[in-house]
């Protein structure tokens, strides 16, 4: 597990990070999002120690980080860059011989990386000929030529096509499967909703909401429900502790307030203690209660709590 | 919770213990860099070419160094038949004479360019104590090497001998200039250059998030010294060549020491150049930059080079020259070579020079670190040094 644990960093007065923590687990895929100048980057510059921090500490495993770990990084930098004028395979393999790793060793990640890449063919192509969504390509062969431990990539995803986009997501998702902790920033939401598990959102320097992509999205729109049914679902509006929303013939938005806010007592026991738990459970009761009742009424095509998207999060979480 | 289309199953997958590959050593480091900057330039046609061209010219300047040398060849006279002056002048060395029947055949020879002058007995009543008895007539300047063969020389003594031809100092003076000024700016400009390109491509992130920017500045410095070395040495081996083939064994002989010692301190002058290179070229991030930031180093290859080639009969200069790091290269060997230098001068003068280099390595690679990641503006020296 990657954890930054109150980390700041000023340049010449202007707090750029203040009081930074969040933590990678292993085998998570991690999405860093935040809008222009957040910190993304200057937070993953100082994990990867290419930037020193004023406060604060990053450690892997309960271990401070220490060069020799830092090596066992795969890094992408928010500036891209390799050799314009050497090789593709030639600079990937360099790049995994300065980790550590045997001529022959490079060689082969090299190849394997490339052709599941789909940039194989280019590999004895100079950097400077290829076209800059291939560059990007060869950047992300670059980060991870070493199997890198850990995976900070700053954007891996802008400038490509959908179909780079999966073939870039499917060779991150493999490290992942390893239990490599992988920590993206991007500005493509979207994406990040897709495919990471954890979510970390970063505004003014700071980090305003971070936890598992489900546990954010409950937080904050979960308790909104939807459901699709085969009768007219007005009898909704009637049921207590339930706010009608959106209503069109068998299809209703509703709310469901927690027990604090609509004073629906439950049966739970465990559900007593009071706070959000309780809330939860209680807001959760209240679902059920909406969909068993519908279940008697006819049948229930789709029930599910609303898709609140990673933009809507986003837009509420840094407000 | 709502686990909708999470996989579940990575979080519990176990990471790998220990590291799949060992961290390299700082020396393991710096040699995949040198060998990465060998290989880049090597495979430069620019460089191949320019180092092929650095080559013929010491080729040539031995060559023609050997010409001159033995290019004495007595100058041409003509004489007329049967007067006394050609009797004079056919017994004296260092004269071709050419017999011609009359005065005006004399002359004759002198117009179509056959002689270099006519040499006759002086006119009459021009006989007075002292006065030259021979008339010497030629084209359109006085033949010097004619007059002076005729004329009476006082006899001269030399107190402190040059045992060297002074157009064979300037060649040499010239060879060490040249080679030292050619090696200095070509992997000089080579090292700025390399700088450069990683931090305007930003390569240099990634890089350092790998090795330290120390390796990362000696790998750079230890690869184009090699290369340097290798061209000086080969420069080297083909002067001695020349000079043996063309038999100038003697000035082989004056040469040799002169060649290893300029060798020595190439070596340690040029890693200070070089590091010189990178710290100032590490303080922009644009190539159109490296000229003006580097400047104040090319001044500091270009001056010994002129001083060379202005002063090589100048002993204060060159004594001078040869203790101060920047030109000890090029003055201490040239010094060596006329023989005004004590066997302890150089020993004293190298270590001058690595006292200087160790201090601008240290330096430099504060500079150097400093100013990496610092892309943009050009960072300022003192911002550099303070860090």
């Amino acid at each position: 597990m990657l954890e930054v644990a109150n980390v700041s960093r000023s340049f010449g007065g202007r707090r750029a990070l203040d009081d930074v923590s969040f933590t990678v687990g292993d085998g998570r895929m991690t999405g860093f999002v935040g809008g222009n100048g957040a910190g993304k980057t200057t937070t993953m510059r100082i994990i990867l120690g290419v930037l020193s921090s004023d406060a604060g500490s990053v450690s892997l495993d309960g271990r401070t980080l220490t060069p020799a770990d830092r090596a066992l990084f795969g890094y992408m930098p928010e500036e891209r860059g390799l050799y314009p004028k050497m090789k593709v395979a030639e600079q990937i393999v360099y790049l995994g011989r300065l980790h550590g790793m045997s001529r022959a060793a490079a060689t082969t990640n090299t190849e394997r990386l490339l052709d599941s890449l789909e940039l194989g063919e280019r590999a004895g192509d100079t950097v400077e000929s290829l076209s800059l969504g291939n560059q990007q390509r060869a950047q992300i062969a670059a980060a991870l030529v070493h199997e890198p431990e850990v995976l900070v990539l700053d954007e891996p995803f802008s400038g490509l096509d959908p179909i780079a986009v999966e073939t870039v997501q499917g060779v991150l998702a493999e490290s992942a499967a390893r239990g490599v902790p992988v920590l993206f920033s991007s500005h493509q939401l979207d994406i990040v909703e897709r495919i990471c598990d954890d979510l970390v959102v970063i505004a003014g320097g700071s980090v305003r909401a971070s936890g598992s992509k489900e546990e954010l999205q409950s937080r904050h729109g979960g308790s909104r429900y939807e459901i699709e049914l085969s009768v007219d679902a007005g009898w909704l509006r009637d049921v207590d502790g339930v706010t009608v929303i959106d209503f069109d013939g068998g299809y209703a938005l509703f709310e469901v307030q927690g027990a604090a806010e609509a004073g629906i007592a439950t049966n739970d026991a465990d559900a007593t203690s009071a706070g959000a738990a309780t809330n939860d459970a209680a807001a959760d009761g209240a679902a059920q209660r909406v969909l068993a009742e519908a279940l008697q009424r006819g049948s229930v095509r789709r029930f599910a709590p609303e898709h609140l998207s990673l933009t809507q999060i986003f837009k509420e979480v840094i407000r | 919770m709502t686990a909708t289309r999470s996989t579940g199953t990575r979080s519990t997958v176990p990471r790998l213990a220990a590291p799949r590959f060992p961290t390299p050593r700082f020396s393991q480091s710096v040699w995949l860099v040198a060998q990465r900057e060998m290989s880049m330039k090597l495979r430069s046609k620019a460089f191949l070419i320019s180092t092929g061209i650095l080559m013929l010219a010491v080729l040539a300047s031995v060559v023609i160094g050997g010409l001159v040398g033995g290019m004495s060849s007595a100058p041409k006279v003509s004489v007329v038949e049967g007067s006394s002056v050609a009797t004079t002048v056919q017994a004296m060395e260092g004269l071709d004479v050419r017999v011609a029947p009359s005065t005006d055949a004399a002359e004759a020879l002198v117009r179509d360019g056959t002689v270099d002058a006519a040499v006759l007995g002086a006119d009459a009543g021009a006989g007075a104590s002292g006065a030259s008895p021979f008339t010497v007539v030629a084209l359109d300047s006085a033949p010097s090497a004619v007059v002076q063969a005729l004329s009476v020389a006082p006899t001269v003594q030399l107190l402190e001998p040059s045992d060297q031809n002074p157009l064979i100092v300037y060649f040499v003076a010239l060879a060490f200039g040249l080679v030292f000024f050619m090696s200095a700016i070509t992997f000089g400009t080579t090292i700025a250059q390399s700088v450069v390109e990683e931090k305007q491509t930003r390569v240099v992130e990634i890089l350092l998030s790998t090795i330290s920017a120390r390796a990362l500045l000696a790998g750079k410095v230890l690869g184009n010294s090699l290369l340097a070395f290798g061209q000086i040495a080969a420069i080297a081996i083909l002067a001695g060549t020349g000079l043996l083939v063309s038999g100038q064994t003697a000035l082989l002989g004056s040469l040799g020491p002169s060649i290893i010692w300029f060798v020595v301190f190439f070596v340690f002058g040029f890693v200070l150049l070089a590091s010189l290179f990178a710290a100032t070229a590490a303080l922009v991030s644009r190539q159109e930059d490296i000229g003006s930031v580097t400047s104040p180093v090319m001044m500091l290859v270009m001056i010994p080079y002129f001083l060379v080639i202005f002063f090589n009969d100048n002993a204060l200069v060159l004594g001078i020259m040869s203790y101060v790091p920047f030109s000890a290269p090029v003055g201490m060997p040239m010094r060596l070579f006329l023989g005004t230098a004590e066997w302890w001068e150089p020993l004293i003068s190298l270590v001058v020079l690595v006292v200087m280099t160790a201090g601008v390595i240290v330096l430099g690679s504060r500079i150097y670190a400093n100013s990496l990641l610092r892309t943009g503006a050009r960072v300022k020296l003192s911002d550099a040094l303070r860090g």
